[in-house]
């Protein structure tokens, strides 16, 4: 066992990947002596070299456009995006190029790229440091989707997400990225990328969250259970694709649902949660699904992210409206 | 993977316009001369004094983000001249699209710096209005306002406010962005427009050197005022820590551009003397030695130096632009201290012209959770 947050855990998982395989390139601005913003990537360029760990001129697109034509070619690219709003330039070639290859080939091209990005508020930033786009991401067929919450899942969703031959945008929490926690680095997963975890068993409600949020859940259930209520936490992991075989058991039993997401609420991933238990679960559920979510504006200035953003009020708020049926 | 590069490709060290030395003696120049012809002492004098305040409001800036009344902070530190030279060659109906870092700039076309703390401080996202002050809202996004000034210029183009000869009707815009921020498709792409169309741009890069930690060659192997050659306009590399040089480079660049001649890339060669933000960490991937080297370059010590070399200021001058200095910190930092954060429900105040029904219910819906706790605490 080893104590490692976030950053450092798939600092770890990226080592791994690069170890066992060649042809695994790590790219991006910043990426190299710096070890990029968030020294995810320290030490990498020093002990792999700079044919595998580049310091890319500052062009989004040209990050995933090359990656694109490196992937071709056999090698499996992993692109950090600096922070989550500048992976906008980068978006075209994500969207119409990465991820149609596969599909447009007929089978033939394979695109096994990683994008990196680490995504979410509440750390006080300046504009465009602080969004949530997963759904942006999610809703485009040929992307996976993944985010990881704790440093045990980030050191093998990043391995797994490497292994795989499909596209994969990598969500990164960054507000949680210094979360410490004990990781077994040369045991196994113990779960397929693309599934949801319980983080917490519970029997009153279900509170279904991903990346920064679970932990505030968690909390929320922690309070919770100072009053008498038992909430279970779900980790959704993959938003694409979304794995819900675990919301659906735990509301058959609950018959009470929140979701919960930084990301605004209209057409987010909470509303295709929703939708999908309304479908499977129907005669189950006492109360419609409720949403804790941003609000729907651009992500405000960093004086009141805290208002903007779920917190465990808002979440327990919920929770309360849920019983409230 | 090495690329060699032939010999005979190397190009040799570019010219580089100066017309101050680094101690600050003043060298002829034999086309520049003309442009700063009609500078006088007090014209010296009040840049001299826009440099040290610039400097000054970036100090006391970067001291409140250590006491946490800052989010953040880009520092301007040393590029002082690039930035006082260049505004002072805009003429008051010249618009400006800066990145975040324009601080000097601003404070040249008059915005309140405690405005531009407000935006580090997280209280709002731009509070100054770029109609009364021509000076833009900054832009975080890198290279994004290139393409903003190109089509601002193109307006101004088609509103016939270039080539009159009037020199209070024909406009120039100008776009102020980094070395980092050539390699983006965006900039080039704004190159592009500007020359095809012919606008009435001036593309001001200061070149700094570093891009947080990737230093110029990771974004270029020519120097970058010869990249405006390949797009078809002028580019022209004036020393950015000399302010007489930056000012004559770029009153002839936006004159070009009022008159009607197109756009003109300038590229300023500086150094970014500190981190890159205040999250920065520049002893991660730099050498002091560097920062010594350009120390001796200092864009505010030579003027001093060319100022009391040539009897232009006195002891009493000097000491007079200080206390000027250090009232405008005493204020500054009372007023940034003293900004009000914003109300929960101002988030939704902006998004749209018009709120929108699903805005206006989510505004109740917050007001009424935040109501609650008020109620709780009063009970
Ligand atoms: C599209 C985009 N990608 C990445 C960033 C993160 N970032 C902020 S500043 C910076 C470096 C900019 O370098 P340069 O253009 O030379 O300007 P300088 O900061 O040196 O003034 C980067 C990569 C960003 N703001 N926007
Ligand atoms: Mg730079």
């Amino acid at each position: 066992m080893t104590a490692l947050n976030i950053t450092k855990a798939i600092n770890a998982g990226l080592r791994r990947s690069m170890e066992s395989d060649a042809k695994v390139l790590v790219m991006g601005e910043d990426v190299g002596k710096l070890g990029g913003v968030f020294r995810v990537t320290d030490g990498l360029q020093k002990d792999f070299g700079e044919d595998r760990v580049i310091d890319t001129p500052l062009a989004e697109s040209g990050i995933i456009g090359t990656a694109v034509g490196l992937a071709l070619r056999g090698y499996r690219p992993v692109c950090e995006i600096q922070f989550d709003g500048f992976v906008f330039p980068g978006y075209d070639q994500i969207v119409n190029q990465v991820a149609k290859m596969h599909f447009r080939s007929g089978g033939r091209l394979r695109l096994p790229i990683v994008i990196r990005i680490p995504y979410g508020g509440s750390i006080g930033a300046v504009e465009h440091h602080s969004e949530s786009p997963e759904a942006t991401f999610a809703h485009i067929p040929g992307l996976k989707v993944v985010t990881c919450s704790n440093p045990l899942d980030a050191y093998w969703m990043i391995q797994q997400a490497i292994q795989l031959d499909d596209p994969v945008v990598f969500f990164e929490p960054k507000r949680r990225y210094y979360e410490k926690a004990e990781v077994d680095v040369d045991g196994e997963p113990d779960l397929p990328l693309e599934s949801a975890r319980v983080a917490l068993p519970g029997t009153d409600a279900t509170v279904a969250a991903y990346g920064p949020m679970v932990k505030t859940c968690l909390d929320a259930a922690a309070a919770a259970s100072d009053d008498g209520r038992s909430l279970e936490v779900i980790d959704l992991r993959s938003l694409s694709p979304l794995d819900l075989r675990a919301v659906y058991d735990s509301v058959r039993r609950t018959g009470r649902l929140v979701v919960v997401h930084e990301a605004h609420r209209t057409l987010g991933v909470g509303a295709e949660v929703a939708a999908r238990v309304t479908e499977e679960c129907f005669y189950s559920l006492e109360a419609p699904v409720q949403r804790v979510t941003g609000y729907d504006t651009p992500y405000p200035p960093a004086r009141v992210e805290e208002e903007y953003l779920p917190d465990l009020d808002r979440v327990l708020d919920a929770v309360d409206r849920t019983f409230a049926y | 993977m090495t690329v060699e590069t032939a010999a005979e490709a190397t190009p040799p060290e570019p010219e580089l316009v100066q017309l101050l030395t680094p101690e600050g003696e003043r060298v002829p120049h034999e086309h520049y001369d003309s442009l700063i012809a009609d500078v006088t002492g007090d014209d010296i004098r009040a840049m001299y004094r826009d440099l040290v305040l610039g400097r000054r409001v970036d100090g006391e800036a970067v001291a409140l983000q250590r006491q946490g009344e800052l989010g953040l902070w880009a520092s301007l530190l040393g590029q002082e001249a690039a930035q006082v030279g260049s505004a002072r060659a805009l003429r008051a109906q010249d618009h400006v699209f800066p990145t975040y870092r324009e601080h000097a700039v601003a404070l040249c076309r008059g915005v309140d710096p405690v405005k531009l703390l407000a935006l580090f401080r997280g209280v709002d996202q731009g509070s100054w209005d770029p109609d009364e002050t021509r000076f833009h809202l900054y832009t975080i996004v890198i290279g994004a306002q290139t393409l903003h000034a190109t089509g601002y210029a193109m307006g101004v183009q088609r509103d016939g406010a270039i080539g009159t000869g009037d020199p209070d009707r024909d406009t120039a815009v100008i776009a102020y962005f980094g070395d980092g921020a050539t390699s983006q498709g965006d900039v080039n792409e704004a190159f592009i427009w500007a020359s095809v169309v012919n606008a009435p741009v001036v593309f001001f890069c200061q070149n700094n050197q570093w891009a947080i930690s990737e230093p110029l060659e990771r974004q270029t192997r020519v120097p970058l005022y010869r990249r405006a050659a390949g797009f078809g306009f002028p580019g022209v590399r004036v020393d950015g820590n000399d302010v007489l040089a930056c000012l004559a480079v770029s009153r002839e660049a936006l004159q070009r551009a009022r008159d009607g001649e197109g756009p003109t890339l300038v590229e300023a060669f500086t150094y970014r003397m500190g981190a890159h933000t205040t999250t920065d960490d520049p002893t991660r991937y730099r050498l002091n030695a560097e920062l010594e080297h350009w120390k001796l370059k200092d864009p505010i010590e030579r003027v001093k130096a060319h100022m009391v070399r040539s009897d232009l200021a006195d002891q009493a001058f000097f000491d007079s632009v200080e206390q000027d200095a250090e009232e405008l910190a005493v204020n500054l930092r009372a007023a940034c201290r003293a900004l009000p954060d914003p109300a929960p429900t101002s988030i939704f105040d902006h998004v749209y012209v018009e709120p929108t029904p699903d805005l206006v219910a989510q505004r109740e819906a917050m007001t009424t959770y935040l109501d609650s706790f008020a109620e709780e605490v009063a009970r």
